[in-house]
Formats: C-alpha cells, structure tokens, sequence
C-alpha cells in the first residue's frame, strides 16, 4: 500500500478504500478515486448517499473511518495544515456574517490564505467583479439575497490561490447567469491546473470530468449479509 | 503571524459592529454591584471588607456572560469550518478568537473596576492590587473559558452547561485576586498572589488554545 502510494505514476490526489461512519451507521465503504491536475470530479447520488460526507473527508474536516488520502503521494494526515491552504471547501452554510460588507468577508478569507496581504486584496476586488458583486462591495451580509450570499461565498474561491476546490451543491439558489458565470470559473481553474470535485442535482457543464455514483459503494443493507 | 492580527481585527470589527456583547457584559456588571449596596445596607465597614469578593465575583459572572457566543456564532454560520481549514494553524487562530474576546469583554470591566471600587469603599490602598489582579485574571477567563465554549459547541442549553464547566475552573483565580486586594487593604504584601495570579495566566496561555482547538475540530466533524 506504502509503496502504490509513492507510485511516481500515482494521480496527484488520491483517495483509496475511503469508508465514511456517520452516526454509527456505514454511509459507504471501499470508494477510490484519483484526480490529476486540470481534473474534475461530478459526486451523484441520492439523498445521504454521503456526497457531503465524502467532500468533507475530502477537505480534512472529518476523519475516514477506513482508507487514506494522499496529495502528491503524501498522506494528508502528515500534513493538515499545508492541505488546508490548498484547498477551497464550499460547503451548505454561507459563513455570511450580518454586519460585515461583502468586501470585508472575502478579503479576510483571502488574506487568511494569502502570504501577501496587498495581493489579497487585489484578488477580492477581481473576485467579487468577476460573480457581478461590485455594486455590493459596501452592502452589509443582512441585505443579501440568497443567491447573493452564495456569489460572495464563491468569490473566495478566487480571492486566494487554492489548487483544489471542494464544492458542496454549489449551484443553490443561483440563477441561470450566475451557474453559466460559474461554469467559466470552473473551467478557468482546471485550465489553470486545479482539480474541483463538485456535487449537484442540478444540471451544470463540467466538460470531461470524471462522474462518481455514490450509492453504489453503499454497504449492503443489513440483514442481507 | 499576521493571519493572526487579521482574526483579531475581524471579531473585534464584528464585536464592536454588533457592540451587544461588550455593552451587556459591563451594564451586567455595573447592575449588579450596584445591588449589593442596596441588599447589605450603606454600612461602610462592611462594604469595605466584602468589596474585593463583591467585584472580583461579578467580574467573573459578567465574562462568563458573553462566552458561549465566542464560538458559538461562527459554528452555526459555517465560517467555523472555514476557520478550521486554513493554512494557519487552528490553536493560533484560537488565541486570536481569545485575545480579541478579552479586548471586547475583559477590558471594558478592568476599565470600569476602579470606579465600582469606589462605590463599594475599596481602602485606597487596594485600587492598584484590584487592576493588577483583573489585568492577571480577566485574560485567563477568557482563556479557559475559551475552553468550555468549544467544548459545548452544538449542544442545547450551551449556555448552561458551560457555567457548569468553567465555573469551577475559576475558583483559583477568585481566591488569589481577592488575596492580593484584601492583602494590600491591610497593609500586607500582595506580590505573592499577584505571583501565583500571572503563573495561571501563563498556564491558561500556553494550554487553552491547543485544548480549545482540539475541541474545535471535533466540532466541525
């Protein structure tokens, strides 16, 4: 396994026999995937299939009850910290706070990933104009909309550098323009050499990427084994 | 370190922004002294002598107020999980929560302490022992407070549970800022528990924010 692992034909990132517990019950077992970069991964499934389970296994913010993760064949538990600045987690909550404006919230983040503060603050103001939220650059987070909130959330993908990007139903409660302004976002990233693994139910143009049926590596029901 | 500097700048914009924390924390402990007289009569002596206890227990009431929401608010926007996965390290962004809770609580009752003091007849001669005492113990609150926060992350009545938890922990740093005020009021030397005081800062400084962050991650999960 240690010697597959430092393969030097080994995807970038790596994921093998993963299993996710959740609440004691098995949500799926034996689920591999490998991503290289420029790649991009579609989770399918059903409600609880564990499609955000796995993304947050993806991120380091919950353990896998069984398998490991490897980023360049290091294992991710090695190293948490150096995974987590290069990773971009979207997940269901917005992190919009009510009395902070739009430019505040995205440039913290940013700053929070970026070495050079200057820089982080340039990427904030080309982030929030690329989602169209330069009019709300001053607007206070109580008086977005939900679709709004979502955008500025998105903006802090680009407002810092992150290779990998970890996006949970990114696509709620936008509008048509936004998907389509996300879209191109996406493919900019995975031309630039970043890998995105991204779960829907709606429909949005990942062109070439990998698609992942979570049900499937759902244990068999109990009772039947 | 000036993610750190950037984490501090950001809850004490959101503290001062919101400003009811730090308002409901020093109103709570003006009110509240301020009962004490009107319960134990405007006998001097008396008040003299219960003063120390009276401020320092008030103190420690009005800090423990604002506490569950230390983490409480970034938890149930998602920014917790955020916060979590960013390239510095968890325990420092901790500290920084800590530090910028003290500035927005702590301070605010070091600041209003002396003229309390004054309403209680505090001997003239305990008014510095009183601020070096609540400079010592007010960050320290903060600190393992901070523990007890993450610790009842996601459960109900957190508030509750947390004075369960943390109260306790408080005790030493009553019993010594008290010793160091009452001993200056008689004339006798208060270094010792000013001493003991900052040796428990120094403890709260070097364990909260890795137990706290421990605690965290099992939160986010």
């Amino acid at each position: 396994m240690v010697r597959a692992m430092n393969d030097p034909r080994a995807s970038l990132f790596q994921g093998r026999h993963l299993a996710c517990q959740r609440g004691g019950r098995l949500v799926f077992a034996g689920l591999d995937l490998s991503l290289d970069s420029g790649g991009a991964l579609l989770l399918l499934g059903p409600n609880g299939a564990g499609k955000s389970s796995l993304l947050r296994i993806l991120a380091g913010l919950l353990h896998p009850v069984a398998g490991q993760l490897a980023w360049a064949g290091q294992d991710l538990a090695e190293d948490p910290e150096a995974h987590a600045g290069r990773t971009h987690y979207l997940g269901h909550h917005d992190a919009i706070k009510p009395v902070l404006t739009v430019t505040e919230m995205v440039r913290f983040w940013a700053r929070l990933h970026h070495d050079d503060a200057a820089a982080a603050d340039r990427a904030t103001h080309s982030a929030l104009e690329r989602f169209g939220l330069g009019h709300l650059a001053d607007m206070p987070g109580r008086m977005l909309s939900a679709g709004q909130k979502r955008r500025v959330n998105l903006a802090r993908l680009l407002a810092a550098p992150g290779q990998l990007w970890l996006l949970d139903e990114p696509t709620t409660a936008l509008d048509r323009a936004s998907i389509t302004v996300l879209e191109a976002v996406l493919a900019d990233h995975r031309a630039g050499g970043g890998l995105v693994v991204l779960s829907t139910h709606a429909e949005i143009a990942l062109p070439g990427a990998a698609v992942l049926h979570l049900d499937r590596f759902a244990p068999p029901p109990e009772g039947l084994s | 370190m000036n993610r750190f500097f950037d984490v501090v700048r950001r809850d004490l914009r959101l503290a001062l922004r919101q400003g009811a924390d730090s308002v409901m924390v020093v109103t709570f402990f003006i009110l509240t002294v301020v009962l004490f007289p009107f319960g134990l009569g405007p006998e001097t002596n008396l008040l003299e002598r219960v003063s120390a206890g009276v401020l320092m227990v008030t103190a420690l009431l009005a800090a423990m107020l604002s506490l569950d929401r230390l983490f409480q608010a970034d938890y149930e926007d998602g920014s917790l999980e955020l916060l979590v996965l960013t390239p510095a390290p968890l325990e420092l962004v901790v500290a920084a929560k800590m530090l910028a809770h003290w500035l927005s609580t702590g301070l605010p009752l070091l600041v209003v302490a002396p003229l309390l003091a004054v309403l209680l007849h505090l001997p003239a001669e305990g008014f510095v022992p009183l601020l070096l005492a609540m400079a010592l113990s007010t960050p320290a609150l903060s600190l393992i407070g901070g523990i007890g926060a993450a610790l009842v992350l996601g459960a109900r009545r957190g508030g509750v549970l947390l004075s369960l938890l943390v109260l306790p922990l408080y005790i030493p740093l009553l019993i010594f800022s008290v010793g160091a005020i009452d001993a200056a009021a008689q004339g006798l030397e208060s270094t010792p528990h000013l001493l003991i005081l900052g040796g428990f800062l120094l403890a709260a400084l070097v364990l909260s924010p890795w137990v706290a962050a421990a605690a965290l991650r099992q939160a986010v999960e």
